[in-house]
């Protein structure tokens, strides 16, 4: 059986323009456009991204907070359009970037199902034909009639998972979304994921938690600071993850100690100069 | 051309989605209100009531403007500037109400202020029936003319179409529009001669001339009481709704990659 590529991502870049104060009226812009004062730093949060994943691969990515983890996933879906380079893409996708997000907090958890499903590029006979299994996934019952806004998260987040993973997704994008409900919905989402698996579902995961990306994935894409690091088998992945992890804590630590020790410095001269002035 | 077939292509794909985000906005918007959709029908009865009450007095005229029965010639102004003001407004805001979404999922953005435009469009067609209803019981003559309102309510269309995402996208970058607009809006409301004549005007009736949403309304109003259409304000019109209508695509095409950057 040839393998399909179901996500292709060619020296993907994605430049974020960070203004120390952000110019939102007229008044502001103007005084700046006469005086040249308009400077952006130029900030990449993803820096020539190549790699593909085939058909039925669950790729676990990995990385620190604000390696460009959840820009890639809004990449992927398209919700962000990369500044250089791009993404090809193949079958639904369906993306659980935040629980709920696409959801209306005055609608009810049953017209939420609809404009979510429509969100998605569903027809009203797929939605409707979904329908009964969606509540049922969400084990929602009568609460399903009721506005979301009176929701709890965990409710919110059942409702959303139950909506993406019923609707038959080939592309599944899911991003540190597996950490909210109860622990017996959280199996139950495994279960059903692992079900999806068998069917050829190709899995994007973000997570936080080795042991959830063991029990999911089979490949391993390691992020920092916006390049690829690494990519291929999970355990090698994880492993490069791990001892970087620990190289980046020990930094962190001596810098702190560092950090620490001026600032004693400092006070104690204050304090003395104070003491020279009385 | 294959862009463009693909953009046919999505469109079809996110119809549903259109239809629902109609609903939503006409649904939310009467939401635990008791009378619900009855208040499209009420509210501009209950304005035209106001506005007849106070400027007949005002006038003291035999209480017919411009070949029209007062009530009638007053609801049809309202009722096409409440949609001209609503939908733009409307569309303006729709982007940035919508900054949620458009962080998390991909759909075409031109979604939001077209279904904004759209629904606001749906609930001015629904009220279309208290002009009707007023026609009849003021006794305004049946003619052929009347269908021809089809075509300044295109025209209106057309051009709330345009401003919207014109509006939708300045504002994202300068939220000053919102207020700006608000002030446009009343200068455009005054010039539209919603309750007063514009004989009476005189000498300076041209200020009138330059506003579209008045061109329109002069149309409007002359297919009902069956005089026909004003050639120059037909052409303005047309020309002003294609113009501020390629504009507005133009602009939101080039900038829609964007406004997520600026939510």
């Amino acid at each position: 059986m040839a393998k399909k590529v179901a996500i292709k991502v060619e020296n993907v870049g994605m430049k974020f323009n960070l203004s120390a104060d952000k110019v939102d009226n007229i008044k502001e812009y103007f005084i700046r456009l006469i005086k040249r004062n308009i400077t952006y730093k130029e900030f990449w949060a993803l820096k020539d991204v190549t790699f593909s994943i085939n058909k039925g691969d669950r790729v676990a990515i990995l990385g620190y907070n604000g390696a460009g983890k959840s820009t890639l996933l809004k990449v992927i879906c398209g919700v962000l359009k990369p500044t250089e380079g791009h993404v090809k893409t193949n079958g639904r996708i369906v993306p659980l970037l935040e629980l709920g997000a696409g959801f209306d907090p005055q609608y009810t958890g049953a017209e939420n199902i609809y404009l979510y499903g429509a969100v998605l590029g569903y027809t009203k006979e797929f939605i409707d034909s979904k329908y009964d299994d969606i509540v049922e996934f969400s084990e929602l019952g009568d609460f399903i009639h009721m506005p979301v806004k009176n929701y709890s998260s965990g409710m919110r987040a059942r409702l959303g998972f139950s909506i993406a993973s019923v609707v038959d997704p080939e592309i599944l994008i899911l991003d540190e979304v597996l950490s909210v409900g109860d622990v017996m919905f959280r199996k139950k989402s495994l279960r059903h994921i692992n079900q999806m698996m068998s069917e050829g579902v190709t899995v994007l995961f973000v997570s936080h938690s080795v042991a959830q990306m063991r029990k999911i994935c089979n490949k391993g894409l390691f992020l920092d600071c916006g390049t690829v690091k690494f990519f291929g088998d999970l355990e090698d992945a994880i492993e490069l993850y791990e001892s970087d992890e620990q190289y980046l804590m020990s930094r962190k630590n001596r810098r702190r100690a560092r950090r620490k020790q001026r600032r004693l410095e400092r006070l104690q001269a204050e304090k003395q100069e104070g003491g020279t002035n009385q | 051309m294959a862009n463009k077939l693909h953009i046919i292509a999505n469109f079809k794909k996110y119809k549903y989605l259109l239809s629902q985000l109609i609903i939503k906005e006409i649904k939310l918007k009467y939401r635990r209100s008791y009378l619900g959709i009855v208040w499209t029908l009420i509210e501009p009865l209950l304005t035209m009531i106001v506005l007849t009450v106070v400027f007949s007095a005002f006038l003291g005229r035999d209480g017919i403007a411009d070949g029209l029965p007062f009530p009638v010639y007053i609801l049809a102004g309202r009722l096409l500037y409440a949609f001209f003001s609503g939908s733009t407004k409307g569309a303006m805001k729709s982007v940035r109400t919508s900054a949620r979404m458009i962080k998390k999922v991909y759909i075409p953005k031109y979604m939001y202020p077209l279904s904004s435009i759209l629904a606001n469009f749906l609930t001015f067609l629904i009220s279309l029936i208290v002009l009707v209803g007023v026609a009849i019981v003021m006794k305004v003559q049946p003619t052929w003319w009347m269908l021809g309102t089809i075509i300044p309510i295109i025209q209106l269309l057309i051009m709330c179409v345009g401003m919207g995402l014109l509006l939708a996208t300045i504002s994202v970058f300068f939220r000053d529009f919102e207020y700006l607009w608000g002030v446009a809006l009343m200068l455009i409301m005054y010039t539209c001669a919603i309750f007063y004549e514009t004989s009476r005007l005189g000498e300076s009736a041209w200020i009138l001339e330059i506003n579209p949403v008045y061109a329109v309304i002069k149309n409007f109003r002359n297919c009902i009481c069956g005089v026909g259409f004003d050639a120059p304000s037909m052409i303005y019109a047309t020309v002003f709704g294609v113009v501020t209508l390629i504009l507005g695509v133009v602009l939101f095409y080039k900038k829609q990659d964007e406004f997520i950057l600026h939510l």
